[in-house]
């Protein structure tokens, strides 16, 4: 490993703690205890020790939707589109599931095959449509998407409060819990369920070699690279983004399937948990990698479940997790981008060397 | 039906109106600024974090000293610093705008709740009011215009000199060019980046004056996350106003007259009162697929005085890095 390698992996990872620290002391706290409360919240302390299956459940539970979203979002980066419409596509395959879970009365494995391909196909939908509006009408994909994710958002409160309303008292907590035949199957005392693992671990397997050894994904990354020249060498361009756009709404689709069918049972105001975003955060550090992706999302979804008991144990607020990815992520990036700055201004010095 | 009518009917009240325009003081400072920022080719995206960011520093600020003046200088120090940072890692190392725009909005925000959280709920600070003496009394334009506060109108002057600055000075056409043709511009022995870092620093100083305007002016005090969702609309703003700051000013107003029907129909369907308030944030954004719409802009184009007023094309060079061979 040379110099500059060292550097590269070394300086984000050195600023991340320094910032934290700093951070922590300023909020008055010994640095050590969050991150021992974190891990403690998530995995148990000592990790998957006895007695922690609960949390590991939980946890593993949250890495299911960001790492399907980040799969994802992993096809539609490799195309070029910001696909901040993420959180909306989530939202729409939870409702879609919800809807299935509510209405649809079949055997258990039959209804649950249901509840998914609904979702997935109500997270396509709310993909295809960002996609839509970017092809056929113009309007940049990250503000068609975050139109239809507060559409999504709204749909949700209105469901909610009205035609789902909880029996006895409409509130913003939440539609009656689903009936237990549609929840995802899960391992005895926790909610880990081995099949929304499954599907989360097949996807990232899909997208590597979706762009590791296909055509289709070669044509798509050619369409992300330079879409004009693309388009001159005879891809349909604008079929290759609804591709893309379809292909990572399905997969949001099923991350909010997930999240209602497999999490919290019923549909919830804030149902997408706010994992688009952060599956956004986790490609930009995995600098578009599904290999990277899986650990980075088990880490922030150990920050996610662990989080909150920052503010019990510690009266810390909860957020300090969300700051700690934001530093994370935004560190990485300066860290790396400055590496790539030193070996570019290296090597003009060195070239204007020769040729002088 | 007719309960949407008497909604309709009661946003020409004159103080509905003078509502709207104090209410939007916050969201014209951090339109002008992101205006000014993309139109120098730098885009913002942090807008909905740094604003809340800003927004905290402004009210924690005037809260500790009692100095409610103190807290706009340190929002727009926090405005600035976001802002700068995007255009650091930009210029000097090439990083994507929207990349390193979207990290800092999810890490201001985060930032804004954990450092904010033992301010929820403190006595607010807010701007004393102050009625301009003689146009505050011109009937109808008065109470709508003059009778507010300091910081609104120095929205309506932040409008005009935003306006100025872009299409009436030279410095104005050097923003265009580095928005537009960088090389161009360089050729002509335009600094490029220096003046990319200024104005992208300027931007984020408005944009942090219009947190500090909500936090101290619009919606007195602090609790979680206050502004959310406001910098998207900003973002939506600048690209509905066609980069172009008095169209902006005119979309901000629109919104703000949106959320005025939103909240004048609860009433009349008071099933909907948790929906309707969040209905201008769509309404808004959707709104951008019509002034986008190729079919429409093609209809356009035969019409040279609709097409000045409606079509909107974004600075060219808006998003790039400019590197100097």
């Amino acid at each position: 490993m040379n110099r500059a390698r060292i550097t590269t992996l070394a300086l984000p990872i050195l600023v991340v703690l320094g910032s934290v620290v700093v951070l922590l002391i300023l909020a008055g706290t010994n640095p050590w205890d969050p991150i021992r409360i974190i891990v403690e919240g998530s995995i148990g302390w000592p990790p998957f020790e006895g007695g922690s299956a609960r949390k590991v459940g939980d946890t593993f539970m949250v890495w299911v939707p960001i790492a399907l979203a980040s799969a994802g979002l992993i096809v539609t980066f490799n195309a070029g589109m910001w696909n901040i419409g993420i959180e909306g596509q989530i939202i729409m395959g939870a409702i879609a599931a919800a809807l299935v879970a509510r209405e649809v009365s079949a055997p258990r494995p039959l209804l649950i095959l249901l509840a998914i391909l609904a979702g997935a196909a109500g997270g396509m939908l709310w993909g295809l449509l960002v996609g839509v509006l970017r092809t056929a009408g113009g309007v940049n994909e990250i503000f068609g998407g975050l139109g239809l994710d507060f559409v999504a958002l709204s749909i949700t409160t209105y469901l909610i409060i009205g035609p789902w309303a909880r029996s006895g008292v409409a509130s913003t907590s939440g539609t009656n819990p689903f009936p237990d035949n549609a929840l995802l199957p899960s391992l005895g005392g926790s909610k880990l369920s081995p099949l929304a693992v499954a599907i989360a671990v097949l996807a990232l397997l899909g997208v590597w070699t979706l762009f590791r050894g296909t055509l289709y994904g070669l044509k798509l990354k050619a369409v992300g690279r330079n879409r004009s020249s693309a388009f001159l060498m005879g891809i349909p361009t604008n079929r290759y983004l609804l591709g893309a756009f379809a292909i990572c709404g399905a997969l949001a689709g099923i991350a909010g399937t997930s999240q209602a069918l497999g999490l919290h049972f019923k549909l919830i105001p804030a149902i997408s948990g706010n994992f688009g975003f952060l599956a956004i955060l986790v490609v930009l550090l995995a600098r578009f990698q599904p290999i990277w992706v899986a650990p980075i999302s088990f880490f922030f979804a150990m920050v996610a479940v662990g989080g909150p008991g920052l503010s019990l144990r510690l009266g810390l607020h909860g957020s300090l997790g969300g700051v700690l990815q934001g530093v994370l992520v935004l560190s990485a990036m300066l860290g790396l981008g400055w590496a790539a700055y030193l070996t570019r201004r290296r090597a003009m010095t060195e070239s204007g060397v020769s040729s002088g | 039906m007719s309960g949407f009518f008497t909604a309709f009917l009661e946003m020409f009240d004159t103080a509905t109106i003078s509502s709207i325009v104090a209410g939007a003081s916050a969201l014209m400072f951090a339109t002008m600024g992101e205006t000014i920022s993309e139109k120098a080719g730098v885009i913002n995206l942090s807008v909905d974090g740094s604003m809340m960011l800003a927004a905290l520093a402004g009210f924690v600020i005037a809260f500790e000293t009692d100095v409610v003046w103190l807290g706009f200088p340190a929002a727009a120090a926090v405005g600035m610093a976001v802002a700068l940072l995007i255009a650091f890692s930009n210029i000097k190392l090439g990083l994507n705008q929207i990349a390193v725009g979207f990290v800092l909005f999810a890490l201001s925000t985060e930032l804004s709740r954990f450092l904010g959280n033992s301010y929820v709920g403190r006595p607010p600070v807010g701007v004393p009011a102050w009625d301009i003496p003689g146009l505050s009394s011109i009937p109808f334009f008065g109470p709508v215009l003059f009778d507010h506060n300091l910081v609104v109108y120095l929205s309506y002057l932040t409008v005009i000199a935003t306006y100025l600055l872009m299409y009436r000075t030279r410095k104005g056409l050097e923003m265009q060019g580095i928005g537009e043709r960088p090389e161009a511009a360089h050729a002509r022995g335009i600094p490029v980046n220096k003046l990319r870092y200024f104005y992208t620093a300027l931007g984020g100083a408005l944009i942090g004056i219009g947190g500090a305007a909500f936090s101290l002016d619009v919606k007195l005090g602090w609790s979680d996350r206050p502004t959310r969702n406001l910098g998207w609309i900003v973002l939506a703003i600048v690209i509905f106003g066609g980069w172009h700051p008095l169209r902006a000013a005119i979309g901000v107003l629109l919104f703000g007259a949106l959320q005025a029907f939103a909240i004048n129909l609860i009433p009349e369907f008071p099933s909907l009162s948790q929906v309707l308030p969040s209905i201008p944030f769509p309404a808004m954004i959707l709104a951008l697929v019509v002034v986008n719409w190729k079919a429409l802009l093609k209809w356009l184009d035969r019409y040279p005085f609709l097409r000045a007023i409606l079509r909107s094309d974004p600075p060219t060079a808006i998003g790039t890095a400019f590197e100097v061979d």
